[in-house]
């Protein structure tokens, strides 16, 4: 059993400790926005916040998430998509296949909320997230828009 | 009963009754929260009136679902599609949805949706007619059912946005209120239907925004790998790494009192499957199986094994196929004033789609349903039966948005699979996914190939002959043996051939000689995006900038001449070079390359500004790609495709290759396998510059001027051409 804090709600679920936290997200709570990409925290498809940190949740055992500390997936980022990262992610029709995507707006929300002024520079280094559909310059676009820099 | 007789005793609105019957009580299956309703969006056929031909359904509340027929994959087309039949329909843009009709209603029902493949940049240009046809006669008779309930002339009515006018009286009507009338009247003639000039378009030729993103931005879009059925197990796989070697031992008893471990199975002669209550568990399983597998010659396979094998190929007399000659190149070279040859190198590579590829699967006594992301409906449908032993009217696909597909979700051997497994469970649904590194191992590898280019300059320079002898695995003789044209995997020729619509060779050469030597091994080749025009555009495009640089001239110039006969190549060629400004002096520390190519049907070029450091380090500061594609549907969706196609393509050939040990594929992850990041991506600039007139492919077509541009500049910074790729293993030091 383990207790874990999602969305800012308690959850009780019955999981090995050792269960990477994604798939304990996935299988257990249900909550499937959250995507498998590599295992191995290359990809940044499974990014989720945990206490407003950036994770890679495939790499982190669920017995290292203590159930105080506060997950939050896409599904918790904002209702109805109104973070800001979300408007100007469709504002600019930045996915395209889209399974990236939750880790990429994961990455860039966290992103934002430590520099609200993000340079290029910063955009580069922390938006490791690999995109095999290459909407690299949107995204870059997009959160150049969501932070209100004038060059977005 | 025939199925014809049957078809014809259902009339539409029954049909709409049951299919949404059906479709209903199986969405309210699913238990997870909040998955339900979108479940339904994608499998329940629409409730309203079907019109034109099966492609629209009109609901009272003026809603208008639009069936799509091909897969999203992240192309676009869905949108696309959805704007080629709203064009025709003159239904309101804002208060249109899609659907995805299935691979068995289609069979149900004669192909009325034709041809589900996605592939080859097909997506548009192979079924905008059909569909717009279908637009326009839901229009047609709208309009007829409501010049009767009006009793007035059709040709007095008018249409605009789904409400129908009747100017003279002053009275309207919408499409909404008489769309159950029109579902009753006959269909017009197809082929009668007069289309629009795509130059009075409205809402096609528009940068529309796409009808599937918001899902993809919440977590809400659902792929199949999300797919949650009641009782559903979940399964990970490991087939033969050495392909095609049977499983000889496996330690199923230790596995099966691991974890949620339900079951250990074998799916096929050669691979192991473990069946769990979570994928985690299934997984962890796997691993501990310490699975054996029988030997065999192939075990001795290595990248160097399969080099030697293609170097024979280089200069062989067997199994070499010719795919453009004119002229004598040969004398032509052997007799020029100046002689010039290299061999090219172009790895293995994987697809790797983001999502792993996975298939859930279920199967009874008389069913065989299957959730999966596919870039060829009727093809799972296919397999589904094949695996199940199931005639296809006893199967069912219901189709999922793809997390990539890029050519590997054409195979369907992930369907074979997980049907394999889930018949071996009747009755249970059986989610089956590759981990990353069986999806790595696992591959439909873009072919390995050599390639020795040949030339001969007159002493003014010009070229008299040129030599192309290609050595590499055919991807028809192991993916489509049937298409083999007298042996002749014609698509190892893409963007080569004397003529043709689909990818013609843009040079005039006096003398020219462009062959085949097949070579194939035991790895799997698949289509792979842009497939073989990656290879032959940086084949032929990084020697045509040798060629200029023995001819000691400037490698647009050298292009130019051989382009008078060419003039849409030349077009977009010209374009990108006008736009990056050749001809007038980089930013210091900069150089410039430049390539052209056609493949599906468009004509597409690139041009590149690099910097080389004195170390050897890469910088892609900017690239200017064009593409005339005949006509654009949706502008946005064109510059997103050649934007992503930049990242597709040259991440292959900066960092990507799948090498052999033992006859089996070494990289498995992300960590061996690099893909091309922000950080990386240059900054890229479109020049969308349709001529008209035909209709040309777009998500493939740019992906293979990129590298080559990109190649070029490095060879104008360092002075040495790049003959063996990716380029992380070639040094730029200079």
């Amino acid at each position: 059993m383990a207790k874990l804090n999602v969305n800012g709600k308690a959850v009780d679920i019955n999981v090995d400790g050792d269960t990477p936290l994604l798939w304990a997200l996935r299988e257990q709570v249900g909550l499937t926005g959250t995507k498998y990409g590599c295992g191995v925290a290359q990809c940044g498809a499974c990014a989720v916040h945990i206490n407003g940190q950036v994770q890679r949740s495939c790499s982190i055992a669920v017995k290292d998430v203590k159930p105080t500390d506060r997950v939050v997936t896409i599904e918790g980022l904002s209702p109805n998509g109104s973070h800001a990262v979300q408007k100007a992610w469709l504002a600019l029709d930045v996915p395209q296949c889209g399974y990236c995507q939750a880790g990429q707006l994961m990455t860039a929300a966290a992103l934002i909320s430590k520099k609200p002024k993000p340079t290029d520079a910063d955009i580069d280094e922390a938006m490791t997230n690999i995109c095999r559909c290459g909407t690299y310059q949107r995204i870059r676009a997009a959160i150049h828009m969501a932070a209100g820099n004038s060059k977005g | 009963m025939t199925k014809t007789a049957s078809k014809t005793r259902l009339s539409r609105r029954t049909f709409l009754v049951s299919g949404a019957a059906a479709g209903g009580g199986l969405a309210l299956g699913f238990h997870v929260p909040g998955i339900k309703d979108a479940i339904a969006q994608q499998l329940i056929g629409a409730q309203g009136s079907e019109l034109g031909g099966a492609w629209v359904v009109i609901k009272p509340n003026e809603d208008v679902v639009i069936r799509i027929a091909r897969s999203e994959m992240g192309q676009g087309t869905l949108t696309g599609l959805a704007q080629l039949v709203c064009e025709e329909l003159e239904c309101d843009w804002n208060k249109v949805s899609w659907e995805y009709p299935t691979p068995g209603q289609n069979l149900a029902r004669n192909r009325i949706w034709g041809d589900m493949s996605t592939g080859g940049s097909r997506g548009i240009r192979g079924s905008h007619d059909y569909v717009r046809r279908g637009g326009a006669a839901a229009r047609m008779l709208l309009l007829q059912a409501a010049a009767e309930q009006l009793k007035v002339p059709v040709a007095e009515l008018t249409v605009s946005n789904g409400v129908i006018t009747h100017a003279k009286s002053g009275r309207t009507t919408t499409y909404g209120k008489v769309a159950a009338a029109a579902a009753e009247l006959p269909t017009p003639d197809m082929k009668d239907i007069k289309l629009k000039d795509p130059k009075d378009w409205k809402v096609a030729g528009k940068p529309a925004k796409r009808l599937d993103t918001m899902d993809k931005l919440t977590g809400k879009q659902l792929y199949a790998v999300d797919v949650t059925l009641p009782g559903m197990l979940s399964a990970s796989i490991m087939d033969a790494p050495v392909y095609g070697a049977k499983v000889r031992s496996y330690d199923e008893a230790k596995v099966k009192a691991m974890p949620g471990v339900r079951h250990v199975v074998k799916a096929g002669d050669t691979a192991v499957v473990v069946v769990a209550d979570t994928w985690w568990q299934a997984n962890q399983g796997l691993k501990a199986l310490d699975i054996k597998w029988e030997e065999g010659p192939n075990d001795k396979v290595s990248s160097e094994s399969v080099m030697a094998f293609l170097k024979e190929g280089l200069d062989a007399k067997d199994g070499v196929f010719v795919g453009n000659q004119v002229g004598d190149a040969n004398s032509a070279i052997s007799g020029a004033a100046k002689k010039l040859e290299a061999v090219y190198y172009s790895p293995y590579q994987n697809h790797a789609c983001m999502e792993p590829m996975n298939c859930v699967a279920k199967v009874t006594a008389d069913k065989c349903e299957v959730w999966v992301a596919t870039q060829n409906g009727d093809g799972s449908l296919a397999a589904a039966a094949g695996a199940s032993g199931l005639p296809p009217a006893k199967c069912e696909v219901y189709k999922y948005h793809l997390g990539g597909g890029f050519g590997r979700r054409g195979m369907q051997d992930y369907v074979t699979r997980a049907v394999q497994v889930a018949k071996q469970i009747p009755g249970v649904p059986v989610k089956l996914i590759w981990s990353r590194e069986e999806d790595m191992r696992q591959g439909r590898f873009r072919p390995v190939g050599l390639c020795k280019m040949s030339a001969g300059l007159d002493d003014k320079g010009d070229l008299v002959g040129l030599s192309m002898r290609i050595a590499a695995p055919s991807i028809l003789a192991y993916a489509a043996p049937s298409r083999l044209e007298n042996g002749k995997d014609f698509i190892a020729f893409q963007g080569l051939n004397p003529q043709g619509a689909e990818g013609q060779f843009g040079y005039t050469v006096p003398n020219l000689l462009i062959e085949h030597a097949m070579r194939n091994t035991h790895v799997p080749p698949g289509f792979w995006r842009g497939v073989n025009t990656n290879q032959n555009a940086i084949w032929l495009e990084c020697f045509m900038d040798e060629l200029a640089k023995a001819a000691g001239k400037d490698p647009l110039e050298f292009r130019r001449k051989m382009m008078a006969k060419h003039p849409k190549h030349l077009a977009v060629l010209n374009a990108v070079a006008d736009k990056i400004g050749w001809g007038t002096p980089p930013p210091a520390g900069v150089t410039r390359g430049i390539a052209q190519f056609m493949g599906y049907g468009s004509y597409v070029a690139c041009a590149a500004e690099v910097r080389v450091s004195d170390r050897g380090r890469l910088k892609i500061d900017r690239l200017v790609l064009s593409t005339d594609c005949g006509h654009v549907v949706n502008p946005d969706q064109v510059v997103a495709q050649i934007e992503g196609s930049v990242a597709y393509g040259l991440g292959a050939a900066l960092y990507q290759e799948c090498t052999l040990k033992d006859g089996r594929v070494v990289e498995e992850n992300f960590d061996t396998y690099p893909m091309m990041l922000m950080e990386a991506f240059p900054k890229i600039e479109t020049v969308v510059m349709p001529s008209g007139g035909f209709w040309g492919g777009v998500g493939e077509p740019t992906i293979c001027v990129a590298a080559p541009a990109v190649l070029n500049a490095i060879y104008a910074a360092t002075g040495k051409p790049i003959h063996t790729l990716p380029l992380k293993n070639v040094s730029l030091r200079t």
